[in-house]
C-alpha cells in the first residue's frame, strides 16, 4: 500500500463486505472505485457515467465521516431514487480523498 | 415481414452510424429500440450534456450529436421500429433471421447487429406492492401516444424532465393532470420549470409536494391513488391513469437468451477481426461488447461500426472482390437519389 492510498470497507449487494484499498491520486470517486474493484456487473452501476443522473450507484454511508456536501443535481436526483434512507449519497458524486480512509459504505439495491 | 440487408438492434449513437457505414457499401439498415424516439442514452439520459471526445467536435450536446448523426445517415433511408424490443432471434434455413419484437413485429435480415448499448432500457418501478396488477390497466410507464389520455384524469409522479415535459404535453389533452414528487423542486430545462409554474398559477396542472405515491386502488382498472404526505397523512386522489417517471435502467434483456457467449454482462466479439459474435452472422458493436482491452466509448463504437460493415458486405456478397472507397473520391450516393460530391477543381489557363 503506497502512501497515497487509503482503505474503504464496502459491502456489495450480496451483503459480501469488501476491504479495498482505494488510491487518493488518481481523481477517481467511489462509483468509480467500485467499477474497478469490479464489485458489481458492469451495467448496474454508474450508468450515466457519474454525472447524478441516473442514482445506478446509491450507496448508505455507515460510518461517521465528513462527506462533501450533495450537491443540486445530487439532491434532484436522490428524491427520485428508489430504496432512499436519510444516510443515501451517490457514490459518483464522492471523490476519494485521504480523509476518508476507513470509510464504510453499502450499495443500495439494484433498481 | 420487414427485410433490411442489416437488422440492428438499438439506434443510439454507434446503430445510427452503422447505418451511414452500411449506406457507403450500398446495404440498407433497419432499427429496433424500446425506446419512443433514437439516440439511445444520448436523448434518453444525458441530452442536454456536452460530449468532449468526439473526433473534431471540442463540444457538442449529446442531443446535438445525435440530430447529426440522424442527418448524416437519412440519404441512406433506414427503417425504424421504435418503442419496440427484440425479444427472439431465429435462424432460417437461407442463413437469414427472424427477430420478432414484443409486439409481434418481424423483422427479416441475412445480419444482425446488436447495437444495445448497456442493453434496453426498462423502466424503473416504485415500489408499490400491488404495482403489476394495473400495468395497462391504468398504470402506463411509457407515454407513446398522448391521445390515450384524452379527457382522461392523470396523475404523473417524478420531479425530473420527462416528468416535467409530459405535464405541459398533457395539460392541453388530459381533462385533469397532477404532478407529484418527493420534494417541492424540480430538475429540469429552467423553460420547462417556468412553464410548469405557469401551469400551475393558471390551475392547469395540480402539483402536489412533497408527496409519494403509497398505493393504487380500482377493482381491475385504476380508479385512484393514495399519496402520502410528508406529516404522513395520506389522501386518496380519482384518476384514470397513472405514470410514474422515476427514469430507466438498462437491462441486456432477452437477447442474453439468444445464445450468444457473454461476459461481464456484455457480449463477447471477435476484436481483432470483424466485432461478430459467437454466431456467424450476429455482429455486436459500442458499449454492448466486450474484447479485451475494450473502451466504452462512443468513438469505439463508430470504428466498430465502420468494420463490422466491411465484413457484412463479404458474407452478403460472396464472390465480389471490394475496394475501401473514400467519401472524398467517390462522394456520397444516397439511396433517396441524392449525390453528394466535391465540386470540381476550376481548370483554366492564366494569362
Amino acid at each position: 500500500m503506497n502512501e497515497n492510498d487509503i482503505n474503504i470497507v464496502i459491502t456489495d449487494r450480496n451483503g459480501i463486505i469488501h476491504d479495498v484499498i482505494a488510491p487518493t491520486d488518481m481523481s477517481i470517486n467511489l462509483m468509480e472505485l467500485i467499477k474497478i474493484h469490479e464489485l458489481e456487473s458492469e451495467a448496474s452501476i454508474g450508468v450515466c457515467g457519474g454525472m447524478a443522473m441516473c442514482a445506478s450507484c446509491q450507496c448508505y454511508i455507515e460510518s461517521q465521516h465528513n462527506l462533501v456536501p450533495k450537491s443540486e443535481d445530487e439532491e434532484a436526483m436522490l428524491s427520485e431514487a428508489l430504496y432512499l434512507e436519510n444516510n443515501s449519497r451517490l457514490a459518483c458524486q464522492i471523490p476519494v480523498t485521504n480523509d476518508l480512509n476507513n470509510l464504510k459504505i453499502k450499495i443500495a439495491p439494484e433498481i | 415481414m420487414i427485410k433490411s440487408d442489416i437488422l440492428i438492434i438499438g439506434a443510439g449513437p454507434v446503430g445510427l452510424f452503422a447505418v451511414f457505414e452500411a449506406g457507403l457499401l450500398k446495404m440498407k439498415c433497419h432499427l429496433i429500440d424500446i425506446l419512443p424516439k433514437p439516440g439511445g442514452q444520448c436523448s434518453e439520459i444525458y441530452p442536454k450534456k456536452p460530449i468532449y471526445d468526439i473526433p473534431a467536435y471540442p463540444e457538442i450536446l449529446a442531443d446535438d450529436l445525435v440530430d447529426k448523426l440522424m442527418e448524416q445517415c437519412s440519404q441512406f433511408q433506414p427503417g425504424f421500429t421504435l418503442g419496440e424490443r427484440a425479444m427472439t432471434i431465429d435462424k432460417q434455413e437461407d442463413n437469414s433471421f427472424i427477430v420478432k419484437t414484443d409486439k409481434g413485429t418481424k423483422h427479416r435480415a441475412p445480419i444482425v447487429v446488436i447495437a444495445g448499448g448497456l442493453g434496453s432500457f426498462e423502466p424503473r418501478k416504485p415500489l408499490i406492492d400491488n404495482i403489476s396488477k394495473y400495468e395497462g390497466f391504468g398504470l402506463e410507464y411509457f407515454i407513446k401516444e398522448p391521445n390515450l389520455f384524452k379527457d382522461k384524469k392523470i396523475v404523473i409522479a417524478g420531479g425530473g424532465d420527462s416528468a416535467l415535459d409530459w405535464a405541459i404535453v398533457l395539460c392541453e389533452i388530459a381533462s385533469e393532470v397532477t404532478l407529484i414528487h418527493r420534494r417541492n423542486e424540480f430538475r429540469g430545462a429552467l423553460d420547462s420549470v417556468d412553464k410548469v409554474q405557469q401551469l400551475k398559477n393558471l390551475n392547469k396542472i395540480n402539483i402536489i409536494t412533497p408527496a409519494e405515491v403509497v398505493s393504487l386502488n380500482g377493482k381491475v382498472n385504476l380508479e385512484s391513488i393514495t399519496i402520502k404526505a410528508s406529516d404522513n397523512s395520506e389522501t386518496d386522489i380519482q384518476t384514470d391513469y397513472f405514470v410514474p417517471l422515476f427514469g430507466l435502467s438498462p437491462k441486456l434483456g432477452p437477447i442474453s437468451n439468444w445464445g450468444l457467449e457473454i461476459e461481464k454482462n456484455a457480449i463477447k466479439v471477435n476484436n481483432s477481426l470483424d466485432y461478430q459474435t459467437n454466431i456467424p452472422g450476429i455482429y455486436a458493436i459500442g458499449d454492448v461488447n466486450t474484447y479485451p482491452g475494450k473502451l466504452k466509448l462512443i468513438l469505439c463504437g463508430f470504428h466498430e461500426a465502420a468494420l463490422m460493415c466491411q465484413s457484412a458486405f463479404k458474407i452478403l456478397n460472396p464472390n465480389k472482390k471490394f475496394l475501401l472507397k473514400y467519401t472524398t473520391v467517390t462522394g456520397v450516393e444516397g439511396f433517396d437519389g441524392s449525390h453528394k460530391k466535391a465540386p470540381k477543381a476550376v481548370i483554366k489557363t492564366i494569362l
